[in-house]
């Protein structure tokens, strides 16, 4: 039986069954009802719920409890994931697992409330300081937002890694139906947990830190191996594209879904598009950019950002194939009508008029121009 | 007789034991460094010692065991 | 009589304590945070609880307490070992969790997280390092640096009129409704160690017995940042921090005295 569910509620109540006993939160729009809902369900579940004073303060609450060998997991929105930078630093560092939900709102700054995906960099790229990656995963609808946090923990304790979940207030606020699927989870012992069982064990101990050149060199190259395993086993990518595709539009989250039907209104046209949707940020799928059908002749990246994807497309198409770019910001929702015309502007056919009324960004327009 | 004992390789020459000796027979043996680089504090005259321990308490770095006897 | 050299009849005084580990202590000469740490391990192994224990290294000089406690122990960023704490001890509630933390960490950095610990009445036991300076990073001024104390940032002494006087953090945690226990004790002699470890020792007991949120302020010294020899670091501490800084209780189970 399917329940209807908002994103942020599945994300919760999914959190609770996939066995994550500690949960700290703290409020910011988009991400409340996560908060909100964990008030009233973790202590029920056995677990706990804090309100942290900060969310500096719940990221490091996060440190504490996965230091202690429980599953833990903190959300927010992207100022406040940009607060938590430095604890995922130093989670990173201490190789503790976690989960991080970014219910992602647009930027730089305040910004605006309204769904955006300007915070891939911060998601990929480490926001904090050294040497690091974490998983990052991006689902397109409620039910993919579900099955990714039982993934997460997994993925988490696996590898010993945060893991971060990064979707928009779109995915956040939308309902739908839900199956709500308790899959098997992954028992790992920690030995290595700071959980004060010193009479059973020697003593553990957790830090990032060493005063020595050789061995913090030691300590990243040996994260840089696990990392080279998450990259061998856990890229995933949706590919639709086949031999006689001409354009492959790239997007992930749930503007995928708006890509999709810009795809659909080009095919009924004539225009061969498809769709390919990372469904891990970092690892990224380079390699599919480089196993393409011989049909394809240009690549389209569309996302709610200035570009930053863009980059990591780039980076797999390796020159290959020409890369055009189309983004909205601020909270502004491209329609399916904008990418359509972006395909067809690139086969050098007219465009056709927006069913929103929105305006149609230029290659112009995104690079700063008016 | 009582006695007090120093790990003198531990010893990092703060003297605040020497200081606090209500019997004043510590000292920074000035004739010798260890390896850290600091003069060891020795006890000069250790019929005196009364086993008080407040030269232990008051060491930072644990280094003295005081034995009574 | 006995015979002076059976050594049958010879007894341990005084040794290092077993709290400790064999890591040599990694702190200037006549630090105090050497002192403090002592009187923690002690109190852990009187108090029977030292395997159960988890201990919070800040940033700061005591950043390599994890290698110097010998029980369970975590490093935690500047200032944040009581949300590290918050999160160990709600996950670990039959456990000892307790933060170490200086000045710079506690009461600049980590003053929310500080604050908000005592706010939610967490049952930890937390042990605050007041030297009056910054150690670790080369003597910088802290919040609790006195008035006119020359330190590396504030080298004509600590001006009033644009960096303020120093803070006074049992006072201000005395007035947080659900602190249990706050208590400034200091380390400059042994008749003052004593008092210390009695405060350290019902910190921990309030812990043991569920009582929530205690803090220890222990007055310490340092010598290098200070420019002053240990035994004068001392001196300092007895004749100018502690009229600034009054010892005593300032809140005890629940009720501010």
């Amino acid at each position: 039986m399917k329940v209807l569910m908002k994103g942020n509620e599945a994300i919760s109540e999914a959190a609770i069954q996939a066995g994550c006993t500690a949960f700290f939160g703290y409020p910011i729009t988009p991400q409340n009802e996560i908060p909100e809902y964990m008030s009233a369900k973790m202590e029920k579940a056995g677990g706990v719920f804090i309100q942290a004073e900060s969310e500096v303060g719940a990221i490091n609450m996060v440190y504490g409890a996965a230091a202690a060998g429980v599953r833990t997991m903190t959300t927010s929105s992207s100022p406040g994931i940009a607060l938590k930078q430095e604890g995922i630093s130093y989670l990173c560092g201490a190789n503790l697992p976690c989960v991080i939900a970014n219910v992602a709102r647009c930027g730089p700054g305040l910004g605006g409330i309204l769904p955006g995906q300007s915070d891939y960099f911060q998601a990929t790229r480490g926001g904090g300081n050294g040497d690091y990656y974490t998983p990052v995963y991006a689902p397109a609808t409620v039910q993919e937002a579900w099955d990714m946090v039982f993934e997460s923990f997994d993925i988490a304790d696996k590898y010993r890694t945060p893991v971060q979940i990064l979707l928009d207030g779109m995915l956040g606020q939308m309902m739908e139906p839900v199956e709500m699927k308790v899959h098997p989870r992954l028992n790992i012992d920690k030995p290595w947990a700071t959980n004060g069982n010193a009479d059973k064990r020697p003593r553990n101990t957790i830090t990032s830190l060493s005063l020595f050149g050789e061995v913090l060199e030691a300590m990243n190259l040996q994260r840089f191996k696990v990392y080279e395993e998450i990259e061998k086993n856990e890229t995933a990518v949706e590919n639709t594209v086949k031999e006689g595709d001409t354009v492959a539009i790239v997007a992930y989250g749930a503007p995928s879904r708006i890509v999709r039907n810009a795809i659909d209104e080009l095919r009924a046209e004539g225009i061969n598009a498809a769709l390919i949707r990372p469904i891990t940020l970092w690892p990224y799928p380079y390699d599919t950019f480089q196993d393409l059908p011989k049909s394809v002749k240009h690549i389209l990246v569309a996302e709610l950002s200035m570009g930053q994807m863009v980059e990591d497309v780039r980076l797999g198409v390796n020159g290959k194939y020409p890369v055009h770019f189309y983004g909205r910001t601020g909270g502004v929702v491209f329609e399916p009508g904008e990418i359509a015309n972006k395909v067809r502007e690139i086969m050098g056919k007219p465009a056709k008029p927006l069913a929103s009324g929105q305006k149609q960004m230029t290659d112009s327009n995104l690079k700063g121009g008016i | 007789m009582n006695k007090v004992i120093f790990d003198e390789a531990g010893c990092k020459g703060c003297v605040l034991c020497v200081d606090v000796c209500p019997k004043k027979i510590l000292a920074p043996d000035k004739s010798r460094v260890n390896a850290k680089g600091y003069n060891p504090v020795v006890c000069n005259n250790m019929a005196d010692c009364t086993a008080c321990a407040i030269c232990a308490k008051i060491c930072p770095d644990s280094i003295i065991t005081v034995e009574r006897g | 009589m006995p015979n002076p050299n059976n050594e049958a009849t010879r007894r341990v005084v005084y040794e290092k304590s077993r709290g400790l580990t064999d890591t040599p202590l990694t702190y200037c000469p006549g630090c105090t945070h050497g002192t403090i740490n002592k009187l923690i391990a002690e109190t852990l192994v009187e108090l029977d609880v030292l395997e159960k224990s988890i201990a919070i290294a800040p940033v700061g000089c005591s950043v390599l307490a994890y290698e110097f406690f010998n029980c369970d122990a975590i490093q935690a960023a500047h200032g944040r070992a009581p949300a590290v704490a918050t999160g160990i001890k709600r996950a670990e509630p039959s456990k000892v969790v307790f933060t170490y933390q200086g000045d710079g960490d506690l009461a600049s950095i980590g003053t929310a997280e500080i604050i908000h610990a005592a706010h939610r009445g967490e049952n930890i036991t937390v042990i605050f390092v007041n030297n009056a300076i910054y150690g670790m990073t080369g003597g910088q001024m802290a919040p609790t640096t006195l008035v006119d104390q020359k330190t590396s940032t504030s080298p004509f002494g600590r001006a009033e009129a644009t960096t303020g006087k120093p803070i006074l953090v049992s006072e201000m945690m005395a007035t947080i409704p659900s602190a249990t226990y706050i208590e400034r004790v200091s380390a400059h002699d042994v008749p003052h160690i004593t008092k210390t470890k009695r405060a350290i020792k019902k910190a921990f007991e309030n812990q043991i017995n569920g009582k929530g949120f205690s803090m220890v302020e222990v007055l310490a010294g340092c010598p290098v940042g200070w420019n002053l020899s240990p035994v004068d670091s001392m001196k300092f501490i007895a004749e100018t921090m502690i009229p600034y800084f009054p010892l005593g209780v300032y809140k005890d189970e629940g009720v501010a005295v």
